[in-house]
């Protein structure tokens, strides 16, 4: 399923809205999901899972091309855990 | 402050219009269609954000960690979720080295 086809199976669920209010929706709910990790700040949906930031420490990589050594810096990535009900609907009994 | 089911809500009452019934019902119908896809086998792809795929996993040994006994970990499919460059470089824009 891609976003537009989320868009469509939601304004189907809404036939009181437009198409344009299912689109607006996702689109809002997607920008505030993405800018809260990017403060660094946790996202908890009950029943479906949570989204954290975990951290990876700087290390020396390689250039996979030359050989040579780099520094690559400290950082954070996405992570995301699925909650109960996810888990247990998504797995094949 | 965590993110919330609640704050999306308040979020597409605000920004969006709609009311808060429709607000509070649309927030929960986003997650249902996305563990819906996925409970069905479909993975769930969101531009600009991240994929959510399905791995299986195939039986293996564990062992109760209180009692140090030996019990098979079930076959299983479980999701795991790959964050767009997009999100990617968001985060470390913003939220680079600096400890969490």
């Amino acid at each position: 399923m891609t976003k537009s086809e989320l868009i469509i199976n939601l304004a189907a669920r809404f036939p009181q809205l437009v198409v344009k209010d299912a689109e607006l929706s996702v689109k809002a709910i997607l920008d505030s999901m993405t800018d809260n990790l990017a403060t660094g700040e946790r996202i908890e949906i009950r029943g479906f899972g949570s989204f954290s930031l975990n951290y990876r420490p700087p290390r020396v990589g390689r250039n996979p091309k030359t050989g040579s050594k780099v520094q690559v810096p400290a950082k954070h990535v996405p992570h995301f855990k699925a909650g109960k009900e996810l888990r247990e609907r998504v797995d094949l009994a | 402050m965590t993110l919330t089911k609640a704050d999306l809500a308040e979020l597409l009452f605000e920004q969006v219009g709609l009311n808060k019934r429709e607000a509070k019902d649309m927030v929960e119908a986003f997650f249902e269609e996305i563990r819906v896809a996925l409970e069905s086998g479909e993975p769930v792809k969101l531009s600009g954000f991240g994929n959510f795929e399905l791995r299986k996993k195939s039986e293996r040994p564990g062992r109760n960690p209180k009692t140090g006994e030996e019990i098979p970990i079930t076959a299983r499919r479980v999701v795991t979720f790959h964050a767009s460059q997009k999100l990617k470089s968001k985060v470390e824009e913003t939220y680079g080295g600096a400890s969490a």
